[in-house]
């Protein structure tokens, strides 16, 4: 359940593409000169991104294999910190402890922010009393202290109709699940445990779709390619009703429910040149492509930012060794 | 040749014993990482909390509410198999013509054949959408769905079974009963079936404790949110479909959180041990009827 069904694609797609090179020895073609496996894992959120940006690497660099995992942010850090994989994906930056697992395993590594992304609250398109939602009604429906009490729409505001609601987000070990959780509920971590959790938001999408009485939340890039299935809720967050879209998690207006993406990079993976090559790639081209699978690119200035921050780090690392 | 023969026999027991020894581990598992847990977890509040939520802020162990999920999903698919199963074990018995039988029966086996991963999107993508036509208000994510077609996973089991039993009803009282006048469906139903009754019983069983442990239908079908009720129209989590996520997730191994595992799992073993045994019992009552 946890590999999406596109992870599956994607890897039959990759085997017959190595099938179909296989045979071919010729140098006619550009294969690229370099060899060599990619490990990613992480977050499900950043997860499209990296994984268009792995497919256009592919097509530069054919003998250079790239495996993107979705263990959710926190999973990834947990493979990222033993030494399991070269690049985490991350929808929040990485949190003390986990530095600390880097630390212990003797990890350095590099954060680099690639683009900026919403959280949608939706429903199901069914739904017709829901016109917008408070931080209060949405504080007060997915606080800790709202298991078991807070279980039908009556209860967050007065009208709507006395029916159970049935909520959807994702687990605890999704980034999306911690970032959630601290602009809602105030602490990063803390909220009921009465709702079906998933690390996989297509679960979510599949749960929302299939209920009048849903409501949940995940990445803004998920209901982009859904929205046929399910309709967004515009958040009053005090000062204005804003609804996510590329333009308001942009310039800010969709506070507080708007966070940057980021991957991490170690330095060992930073010092092997196919690695190198990749973040490279990624940080030329995430700002397209981010815009491609739903997501905010960020300024190109800021990733002209990052990118010397990358061989700033490479440097660093070089003058060490 | 003597040690040829010894060294062969020595082969043989060590392959009986690897099974001993993979049966003995997991109690072994199972038992010392839930007597961890239990030291932690009153008993009382395991079976008696309504709310199971170990992994977030406010943590709650009961597991009624993931059994809760676990019988109803199992039952919904009894609910199913049983009359499906007992009328194709009548047919093939007392209707249908040896031939087809002998066709029919392994083709029906290959029911339990298919991955159940397979039948779990079958139930997600096929039988919910239909069943929404009908019935408003049902989930995307329900108990109903998984559990039917769990039922037809489960067929076979009762149908096969059911089946072998019908046919070692002795036959002078099948042709006791025909000599009396009676009717094929009455043959059927007021003396064989009353007769195979106990090989019927443990085939139900059988397929029962194959429910309860079935994984990963309902996993992908069922829904993820541990609900004590017995509404079959809302997501629900069973005991399986808990282990599953946390064994996939994020969860530290050696943690509280972590363990609650191996106590679902424990609670979910003595569950299939007692019917299986149950199962045995009633078998071996049968023999000494009719032997």
């Amino acid at each position: 359940m946890k590999l999406k069904l596109n992870t599956y694609f994607f890897l039959l797609t990759a085997m017959l593409f190595m099938a179909a090179c296989g045979g071919n020895t010729s140098t006619d073609r550009n294969e690229g000169s370099m060899e060599g496996d990619i490990r990613i894992d992480g977050s499900s959120t950043v997860y499209p991104v990296t994984e268009a940006v792995a497919e256009e690497f592919r097509a530069v660099q054919r003998k250079v294999k790239v495996t993107i995992g979705v263990s959710g942010t926190g999973g990834g850090f947990k493979k990222f910190s033993r030494g399991e994989t070269d690049i985490s994906d991350a929808s929040r930056p990485i949190k003390e402890s986990e530095a600390a697992a880097c630390k212990e395993n003797n990890i350095e590594y590099l954060e680099l922010a690639v683009a900026y992304d919403g959280l949608a609250v939706v429903i199901n398109p069914g739904n017709d009393w829901v016109d917008q939602f408070t931080l209060e009604e949405l504080k007060k429906l997915w606080e800790p202290a709202a298991q078991g009490n807070i279980l039908r729409w009556s209860q967050i505001r007065d009208g709507w109709p006395d029916e159970e609601i049935h909520l959807f987000g994702p687990g605890i070990a999704s980034g999306t699940y911690d970032y959630f959780t601290e602009a809602i509920v105030g602490k990063s971590g803390e909220s009921r445990g009465d709702y079906t959790a998933s690390e996989d938001d297509n679960v979510l999408v599949q749960g929302i779709a299939g209920d009048k009485f849903g409501l949940g939340f995940f990445g803004l890039a998920y209901y982009e390619e859904n929205k046929d299935r399910l309709r967004l809720v515009p958040v009053d967050n005090g000062q204005a009703v804003v609804s996510p879209s590329l333009e308001t998690v942009k310039d800010g207006s969709y506070s507080p429910l708007s966070r940057p993406l980021f991957i991490y990079v170690n330095n060992t993976g930073a010092a092997r040149p196919e690695v190198k090559a990749f973040i490279d790639f990624y940080l030329d081209n995430a700002g397209a492509l981010a815009a491609e699978v739903g997501y905010i690119p960020l300024p190109q200035e800021e990733y002209q930012k990052q990118r010397d921050k990358f061989t700033t780090f490479i440097q660093e690392k070089q003058a060490v060794q | 040749m003597r040690a040829k023969e010894k060294l062969i026999e020595g082969i043989l027991f060590l392959c009986a014993l690897i099974t001993i020894f993979t049966t003995i581990g997991i109690i072994w598992v199972l038992v010392s990482e839930s007597f961890l847990f239990f030291r932690e977890v009153s008993i009382i509040d395991f079976f008696t909390d309504s709310q199971w939520t170990p992994l977030f802020a406010q943590k709650h162990f009961g597991i009624m509410p993931l059994l809760s999920g676990t019988l109803l999903t199992t039952f919904v698919a009894i609910l199913v198999a049983l009359p499906l199963g007992l009328t194709i074990a009548v047919y093939l018995n007392e209707y249908a013509p040896g031939k087809f039988r002998k066709t029919v029966k392994p083709l029906l086996e290959i029911l339990a054949a298919v991955p159940t991963v397979v039948y779990g999107f079958f139930a997600l993508i096929v039988v919910t959408p239909f069943l929404q036509s009908f019935i408003p208000g049902l989930s995307g994510f329900n108990a109903l769905s998984a559990g039917i077609v769990m039922g037809i996973m489960i067929i076979p089991f009762i149908s096969s079974l059911s089946e072998d039993a019908l046919y070692a009803v002795p036959k002078s009282l099948r042709e006791a009963a025909y000599g009396m006048g009676s009717t094929r469906l009455q043959t059927s139903f007021k003396v064989l079936i009353p007769a195979a009754s106990s090989g019927i019983v443990s085939s139900v069983i059988l397929a029962l404790s194959r429910a309860i442990g079935e994984t990963m239908i309902v996993s992908i079908a069922a829904g993820q949110q541990p609900r004590l009720t017995l509404n079959p129209l809302v997501p629900i989590e069973t005991v399986t479909a808990y282990i599953v996520q946390v064994s996939l997730g994020d969860v530290p191994h050696g943690s509280l959180e972590y363990r609650t595992i191996f106590a679902a799992g424990i609670t979910l073993f003595v569950f299939t041990l007692i019917l299986n045994n149950i199962s045995f019992y009633v078998n071996r009552k049968y023999r000494q009827r009719y032997e």
